[in-house]
């Protein structure tokens, strides 16, 4: 493998964002990112260039300058639909070899987090997954990537000097949208989807959208999470009534309750299951396995309602209610309801 | 069905420290483990081959005691394990170490179907999995939560979104990573352990794989870490709130909006 020189590197500039398509929206983990890379783009004297890959609706594209978007790259067919890795991955490596990026920026998504590994192999660069700081060296202009690593017990720096460009992929409600400018254009650039791109990718046969139970933990501000004390179905029923009282709340889960099958696999939170970071974690009846913890304890605040106040949970949490679930969550609907 | 499931020896998450005065990962007695997610890999290419017939073969890279964890995938009933494990192996990133397990992959040969766990409880990156099948040039399914076809030129699978799932065809030789719904893994019997102990676990060298110096370990790696640290503490002083359903949950509600919470 031979590294950049530094005169190969300087041929690479501005800051992408791979946007995040799904449900045929382009996702607020776009704009987040979007904001990160407005303070990269700063310091490097360079642009955000936002690429939409997969798009069939018509967009009021504005939204993402006004977001701090400098320049889009659109690449649409009207065959396409879903996501299919193999074709995007292509269409990605073109665009990069073409316009030179320093950084590449992608949300830690399922399709985030399929897509870029296939890329950074491709083009032969170095990826960071699921980083929780991107700043910019001021020494050599090196993008540092800061992750959490074991399971949140290690934060590890990262970059990658010789290579370019530099790739990092990051959580949903990680990184701040900035205040939109809706005074702000900027350039589009449209490019196609060529013959070859679509030989050897998978065939998408049925998507379903899950609204109604839409789980979605890692977009989640608040996550209302139950365990064992739950007790059954009609726990996790509670649950679902309070995160619709408090709206923009998802229903997460521990592996104990999934396991006895109250609940889905899509809601586990914990080691096997998903690593949230919300700005509030609401635990009900769980005690706090440690492979539980290392799946929600970065978030910003963590409830904990428990008729044991000696549970492993009980003693991370910053507020830690005493007492039955089953009264307590019931009164903080009704009282929710009063207001 | 020729499947290899590629799996790794994680230490167990809960005990992965760092040394206060050396800044290091303190490893010594570190209990080490079988990742979690891949006994759900090892599980469906065992149900697979079950199905179907063929051959199931555990590929992993590390230090000369991953062997411990193939000795376990043979217990659990895959055909045969492989090992690679060199110094020059040492230091890999998650794109030497792709790099590796398919230049692996492309030893054993007629291979097709690979399974991997969705991500490593160590390093949770997800970017082993795809990076191979970029390696191989092969089509991709990751997140996979269940297999609801196979036929000896492709594969139907379910995978899961955050905003729901798809169903999707993938061609032959492929790759998926799994997630923990798409089966409940079976445990080693005594036959199985007794089995395993028998078996002999080659292990392989840069050189049985053709690996090129220059794309494995630290040199082979694009991204280089520069510091690890502990996490910032947190802030250990928990408020309490007691009394009765209607004071909590009232104190509680308080907690909230003075946060601009609700």
């Amino acid at each position: 493998m031979k590294a950049f020189t530094e005169l190969e590197r300087k041929k690479y500039n501005n800051i992408w964002v791979v946007a995040e398509v799904s449900s045929g929206k382009i996702q607020s983990v776009t704009y987040e990112l979007i904001g990160t890379a407005k303070g990269l783009a700063k310091q490097r004297n360079s642009e955000v260039w936002v690429v939409v890959l997969g798009w069939r609706a018509i967009e009021n594209w504005d939204m993402l300058f006004a977001y701090g978007a400098d320049v889009l790259i659109i690449v649409d067919n009207p065959v396409w639909s879903g996501f299919i890795d193999e074709l995007e991955a292509k269409i990605l490596k073109r665009l990069i070899i073409r316009y030179k990026p320093e950084v590449v920026i992608c949300g830690a998504t399922s399709r985030g987090r399929a897509l870029i590994p296939r890329v950074a192999v491709m083009i032969h660069s170095g990826l960071t997954a699921d980083c929780t700081g991107l700043t910019i060296d001021p020494e050599n202009g090196d993008l540092l990537q800061t992750r959490p690593a074991f399971g949140g017990n290690i934060i590890a720096t990262i970059r990658s000097t010789f290579y370019r460009p530099q790739m990092a992929t990051v959580r949903p409600r990680v990184m701040k949208m900035l205040e939109p400018d809706f005074n702000r254009t900027g350039r589009i650039i449209r490019e196609k989807v060529l013959a070859n791109d679509i030989k050897k990718v998978k065939e998408i046969i049925s998507i379903y959208h899950d609204t109604e139970t839409a789980v979605n933990l890692a977009d989640a501000r608040i996550i209302i999470s139950g365990g064992r004390g739950m007790q059954g179905k009609k726990g996790f029923d509670l649950l679902k009534r309070l995160a619709e009282k408090v709206g923009g709340a998802a229903v997460g889960a521990s592996r104990a309750a999934v396991d006895a099958g109250w609940i889905s696999y899509a809601h586990q939170v914990g080691q096997t299951g998903q690593t949230v970071q919300a700005k509030v974690y609401i635990a009900c009846g769980i005690s706090g396995q440690i492979q539980h913890l290392v799946g929600m304890q970065s978030s910003n605040l963590i409830i904990a309602i428990d008729q044991n106040p000696n549970t492993p949970m009980m003693q991370i949490a910053d507020i830690a209610v005493i007492g039955d679930v089953f009264t307590i969550i019931p009164e903080i609907i009704r009282q929710i309801t009063e207001l | 069905m020729k499947i290899v499931v590629c799996i790794k020896q994680v230490p167990a998450t809960n005990e992965a420290k760092i040394d206060p005065e050396t800044k290091r990962i303190i490893r010594e007695g570190v209990k080490a483990i079988l990742n979690p997610f891949d006994t759900y890999a090892l599980e469906e290419g065992i149900q697979l081959r079950e199905k179907f017939g063929g051959e199931v073969i555990a590929l992993s890279m590390g230090p000369p005691k991953a062997e411990q964890i193939l000795r376990e995938a043979l217990a659990l009933g895959v055909n045969r394990a492989i090992l690679l494990s060199d110094r020059n192996f040492a230091g890999s990133d998650t794109w030497a170490t792709s790099y590796v397990l398919a230049q692996a992959i492309k030893r054993i040969g007629q291979v097709d179907l690979v399974i991997c766990g969705k991500q490593a409880i160590d390093g949770d990156t997800a970017q082993v999995g795809p990076g191979i099948a970029a390696h191989l040039g092969w089509e991709q399914a990751t997140y996979v939560m269940a297999v609801e076809e196979l036929s000896s030129s492709c594969i139907r699978v379910k995978r899961m979104h955050e905003d729901g799932y798809d169903i999707c065809k993938i061609s032959l030789p492929a790759l998926i990573t799994v997630v923990k719904d798409v089966n409940i893994p079976r445990v080693p019997t005594l036959k199985g352990w007794l089995f395993s102990l028998k078996q002999d676990i080659p292990v392989w060298k840069p050189e049985d794989i053709k690996a090129v110096k220059t794309k494995i370990g630290l040199n082979g790696s694009p991204t280089m870490v520069v510091k690890i640290e502990p996490p910032p503490p947190r802030q250990t002083r928990t408020k309490r709130i007691e009394g009765t359903a209607r004071e909590c949950a009232l104190s509680l509600l308080r907690e909230l909006r003075s946060r601009n919470i609700i």
